[in-house]
């Protein structure tokens, strides 16, 4: 049960390095190890299949494309000019709030029961496998449209057109 | 295995919604503190995944693996938008020579 809150932890810390880190490449790397405690709340949650899921297309292919991306656009430190305090204030209050209103919400609903592992096979990729192609067959279909529509989008995108650029 | 997961994780609903909750409000200030595209860009993916991670806990919480299913595809969407997305990215760059989001203010009145 302590494993919980000692992840929770860490994910909480790392996750505000990478708001806070000053170089692009040091938020990316706290980043990878936010994804992977998030990878260790899924296999205490028994959910095997999403763990490896998002060990791979996360931090496996998501941050290489950030990293890729950044080291394409060479950014020196000094680029990024810092907003003024007066907007870091607000926003921090802004998000403040937001964690204010959906916490105290929560009060309202009094305690909660905790979280049980009813049924072992849940997360497996057998039990899930079996759910995506029987009931979500169709969106599954669609889902692999919309990545091939991306793909020639960032094709499209990213190549140099002698007309548009200057 | 049932028992041993079950002994691990003995923790309320409540604790999982509230983590989530921290995790998104960060990635809300990090939208709206940073000023480099890529980190702005950065601090969506920690809010996509802390979405993520209350499905998952939802979909354990009643037995029913749809949310994992659910997660999933959010999974496969957040690919798609992080390939669309840097390479607006790259083609900002290569246009105006920064990533900076206050030189793109031309659509802002």
């Amino acid at each position: 049960m302590s494993i919980f809150y000692f992840i929770a932890f860490l994910s909480i810390l790392f996750a505000v390095l990478v708001i806070s880190a000053k170089n692009p490449v040091h938020s990316i790397l706290y980043l990878i190890l936010t994804f992977f405690m998030f990878t260790i709340q899924y296999v205490l949650l028994n959910a095997q299949f999403l763990a490896v899921v998002n060990f791979i297309v996360y931090m496996g292919a998501i941050l290489v494309l950030f990293l890729y991306t950044l080291m394409l656009i060479n950014l020196n430190k000094a680029s990024e000019p810092v907003k003024s305090n007066m907007v870091k204030i607000a926003a921090v209050l802004g998000g403040g709030c937001l964690m204010v209103v959906i916490v105290a919400a929560l009060k309202a609903l009094g305690v909660s029961q905790p979280v049980l592992l009813k049924n072992p096979e849940l997360g497996l990729v057998k039990n899930l496998g079996k759910i995506l192609f029987n009931e979500f067959l169709l969106p599954f279909e669609v889902s692999s449209l919309l990545l091939l529509s991306a793909m020639v989008g960032a094709v499209l995108l990213a190549t140099k057109d002698k007309k548009t650029t200057v | 295995m049932e028992s041993f997961f079950n002994t691990v994780h003995a923790v309320p609903l409540n604790h999982y919604i509230i983590l989530s909750a921290i995790i998104f409000s960060i990635g809300v200030i990090g939208v709206l503190i940073r000023r480099n595209a890529i980190v702005i860009f950065m601090s969506v993916e920690l809010m996509l995944n802390s979405v993520n991670l209350l499905l998952t806990a939802f979909s354990v919480y009643r037995g029913d693996a749809t949310g994992q299913v659910f997660v999933f595809f959010i999974m496969a969407l957040a690919a798609a938008e992080v390939a669309v997305g840097l390479a607006i990215i790259v083609m900002i760059y290569r246009n105006t020579n920064s990533v900076d989001i206050n030189v793109l203010n031309r659509l802002k009145w």
